[in-house]
């Protein structure tokens, strides 16, 4: 079993490209667990064709710790199973603490079967507490993927995620595997995301193109691989899953300097 | 002695690494009498080193709103802080007539894993429902334990509701267990909040002559009863204790009195300054420990009030009380006679103690602080030097200003200056002033230096907490909680004395612990064989 994290910065397109990417390796016949590490509750409405009903937290508070898997574990599209850890609403209680308890609530409760090829952690935002680097830390996720753009503020979340994640690679065994990049068709976005990775001491592992299409079939509640399986850019996601199936480079990353940051976006980003 | 003393000393910083060692020597001081001697005190524990301190919570909800008898004291955190902070200092009240008493009562919010992840507030909104609901009390407290203030509650807005709500009095201490370097911040927290939400309310209040209030005093084995007993004999009226044995409408009433008699400084200092500065009424330090300090303070009383009716009242009220223990005293003394003591205890008890131990024919040798400040060593003279550090500024400073309605000066300008010179007016002394040549004062004693001091200086009585009680036991030495006074009481005034007297001549001359010898000095711990084919 491979344990995934994916991180990035918030609204990059974390959820979406992890379920679409999940969708392209539950097609390629991989079993799939989705583990949803947002308040919000929304990394698994893809997937599920709609929003998870019963998040881990909620059923704790409802039923004390009398809690049967049934009831927080869907089954969704090519049978990836879907859990949602929930949390509090905005600004009361800690989200992060959430996160550890639904984790250790799902391996309590056997979420974690022999037959599962994949398990992801679609994790809110930045690293921003303890609880959020729950997945990456005690060795749950052994390697992470990063969702980033070719905009300043997504390589600098990039970049400091990658400072927790070298924290955590030094005391466990949790590596990098990539960097994926959710187009935001930025000038030279290309060069840039590989001259990023490549100064992380990465690989950009996929550039996945912009497409409207991604938009429509998030209206439909779908991923695009479900819902338009012809168009290119589902062929975008299988290749990106192709990838990561294949994936051989794990590191510890090497995070850089606000300065060298910099020097890389004045490089690629001014094309005059 | 003292060459034993600096070698003691001298043996305990050498077993230190060389930072922490310059850190451990800035808090202890070898007594010169004829030197102006300074001491490091409210600083940072080292890690490491086993110390004996409380919480900010602790501070807070155990000592100085713990003991308000008539409101509910609800914790809001997990349920150890409530159980830990309940009744352990053994601080009494009794019921007013018509009255209520929740001192009996521990009420927690209880919080769970799911109500830190989703946050306490509203469990605690269903606290206040509960309890005005099944007690219907005077007043609530809410006191924030540490995990509180990560999540965030917000318990000053929940306060603020309740009081809405329910038209009573809820008072939320943000007192998270991990501000200020021990439980002295969270005396300050306390301080601040009684001052500004309750001293001053009860306003329908009608003081009788000579009133006073008896400040930093928490009626731990029923201390308070005993001195108010004196108190009446003489004619004062007492309006409140702060806060041992104490209800909301007579703390509500203390700017009322004539005079604040300060017994605890560290606790409740920053009151009796408040107070001077909000309602002209000053405060004098007294010292109810000991025959001598008792009868001093009342005599420093008389003389502030200055009334002669008063003072003779007060010469004969002493006479009477002296000879009824003097007896008693004598027959104690001779069991006591030429034993030393080392006290570690509160931020004020290490010094109240000394002048009975002297009465009894016992020197303190060693005496320190927990929590205590430089002032309370040094004297308050010593307070604008204190440099304010990162974790001082960490706990509000409130600042009062002129009640204009109520501010009335108690005593002329004039003779608030004549009686500084005669009397502990607005002013104390602290501990060291009165500790003799060659004795030694540690600041934040750990247990390693309890230990490796109780073995140099062999005192006959420690008196100390529950925390190294039993290890220096252990060691064959007699130890006294002098924070809770183990199962007995109450020590101060008069009959306190005597009390005390008694139970720490039983002490010492029963020091059963002495006569049992541990395994490993009896037998040797391992046992083994030579091989027998193999001789050479």
């Amino acid at each position: 079993m491979r344990q995934v994290a994916i991180y990035g910065k918030g609204g990059i397109g974390k959820s979406t490209t992890t379920q679409n990417l999940t969708a392209a390796l539950a097609e390629m016949g991989k079993q799939v667990l989705i583990v949803g590490c947002d308040p919000k509750a929304d990394s698994t409405r893809l997937v599920l064709g709609g929003m998870h009903q019963r998040t881990v937290l909620d059923t704790l508070r409802e039923e004390g710790e009398d809690i049967d898997l049934d009831e927080i574990l869907k089954i969704g599209y090519g049978g990836i199973r879907a859990v949602e850890s929930g949390g509090p609403e905005p600004g009361v209680g800690c989200a992060g603490r959430g996160i550890i308890t639904s984790i250790n609530m799902l391996e309590q409760l056997g979420a974690y079967t022999d037959e599962l090829d994949y398990v992801f952690y679609d994790v809110l935002g930045d690293v921003v507490c303890g609880g959020f680097a729950m997945p990456i830390r005690e060795g749950k996720a052994e390697e992470i993927y990063i969702v980033a753009s070719g905009e300043m503020m997504a390589m600098y979340a990039a970049n400091n995620i990658s400072k927790g994640i070298q924290k955590y690679a030094n005391t466990g065994g949790t590596r990098l595997g990539g960097i994926i990049c959710n187009s935001r068709k930025v000038d030279n976005e290309l060069e840039m995301l590989e001259a990023f990775a490549k100064e992380l001491g990465t690989q950009l592992i996929h550039f996945v193109p912009r497409d409207n299409v991604v938009q429509r079939a998030e209206i439909n509640r779908k991923t695009v691989i479900e819902y338009l399986p012809e168009e290119a850019q589902a062929d975008e996601y299988r290749t990106l899953a192709r990838s990561i199936d294949d994936n051989k480079m794990f590191v510890i990353p090497k995070p850089m300097t606000q300065e060298r940051l910099e020097e890389i976006l004045m490089e690629f980003g001014m094309l005059d | 002695m003292p060459q034993n003393i600096n070698k003691a000393v001298e043996k305990v910083l050498d077993a230190y690494p060389a930072k922490v060692m310059k850190n451990r020597k800035s808090h202890m001081v070898i007594r010169e009498t004829e030197k102006i001697q300074e001491i490091d005190a409210n600083t940072r524990t080292i890690p490491g080193i086993i110390t004996n301190r409380g919480c900010a919570y602790a501070g807070c909800k155990g000592v100085v709103i713990g003991p308000i008898i008539d409101m509910v004291h609800i914790v809001h955190g997990p349920i150890g802080c409530a159980y830990y902070t309940w009744g352990t200092r053994r601080n009494k009240g009794k019921t007013r007539e018509g009255g209520q008493n929740f001192l009996e009562y521990s009420f927690c919010t209880d919080l769970g894993e799911s109500d830190i992840v989703f946050g306490g507030e509203k469990k605690l909104i269903k606290a206040i429902d509960e309890a005005v609901a099944l007690f219907h009390p005077k007043a609530i407290s809410i006191s924030a334990t540490c995990p509180v203030g990560l999540i965030g509650d917000d318990i000053h807005q929940v306060a603020k509701q309740a009081t809405k709500e329910y038209g009573i009095p809820v008072l939320s201490f943000s007192c998270e267990g991990y501000k200020g370097v021990s439980q002295s911040a969270g005396h300050h927290i306390a301080n601040n909040k009684l001052m500004s939400e309750v001293i001053g309310k009860n306003e329908a209040y009608e003081a009788k002559a000579y009133s006073i209030n008896m400040l930093g005093e928490y009626n731990i084995g029923g201390d308070e009863w005993e001195i108010s007993r004196v108190m009446n004999k003489i004619g004062y009226h007492v309006i409140t204790s702060m806060t041992g044995n104490s209800v909301y409408d007579e703390i509500a009433a203390a700017h009322k009195a004539d005079l604040n008699i300060v017994q605890c400084h560290r606790s409740i200092n920053y009151i009796a300054e408040m107070i001077e500065k909000k309602y002209g009424l000053p405060w004098i330090k007294v010292n109810f420990i000991g025959i001598a300090s008792m009868s001093k303070s009342l005599r420093d009383m008389a003389k502030y009030f200055g009334d002669e009716e008063l003072i003779n009242r007060t010469e004969q009220v002493i006479a009477e009380e002296i000879a009824e223990i003097e007896e008693d005293i004598t027959h104690y003394k001779k069991m006591c006679e030429g034993k030393t003591a080392m006290l570690f205890v509160g931020g004020s008890r290490a010094h109240h103690y000394q002048g009975l131990l002297k009465e009894l024919g016992m020197e303190t040798i060693l005496a320190g602080y927990q929590f205590g400040h430089r002032d309370d060593y040094e004297g308050r003279d010593v307070i604008p030097n204190i440099k304010l550090d990162a974790d001082s500024r960490n706990i509000e400073e409130i600042k009062v200003e002129k009640d204009q309605d109520n501010y009335q000066l108690r005593i002329s300008e004039e003779k608030y200056k004549q009686l500084q010179e005669e009397i502990p007016l607005g002013n104390y002394k602290g501990m060291i002033s009165e500790m003799g040549d060659g004795t030694v004062v540690i600041d934040d004693l750990n247990h390693f230096e309890t230990e490796q001091f109780v073995k140099a200086l062999k005192p006959d009585m420690f008196g100390s907490g529950i925390k190294d009680k039993y290890m220096v036991q252990k060691m064959g030495v007699y130890s006294k909680q002098i924070h809770s006074y183990d199962y007995a009481g109450p020590y101060a005034g008069f009959r306190g004395a005597v009390n005390f007297a008694r139970d720490i001549a039983a002490g010492m001359n029963t020091s059963a612990w002495k006569y049992i010898i541990s395994p490993w000095k009896k037998e040797p711990i391992i046992t083994g064989k030579m091989g027998v084919d193999q001789v050479c």
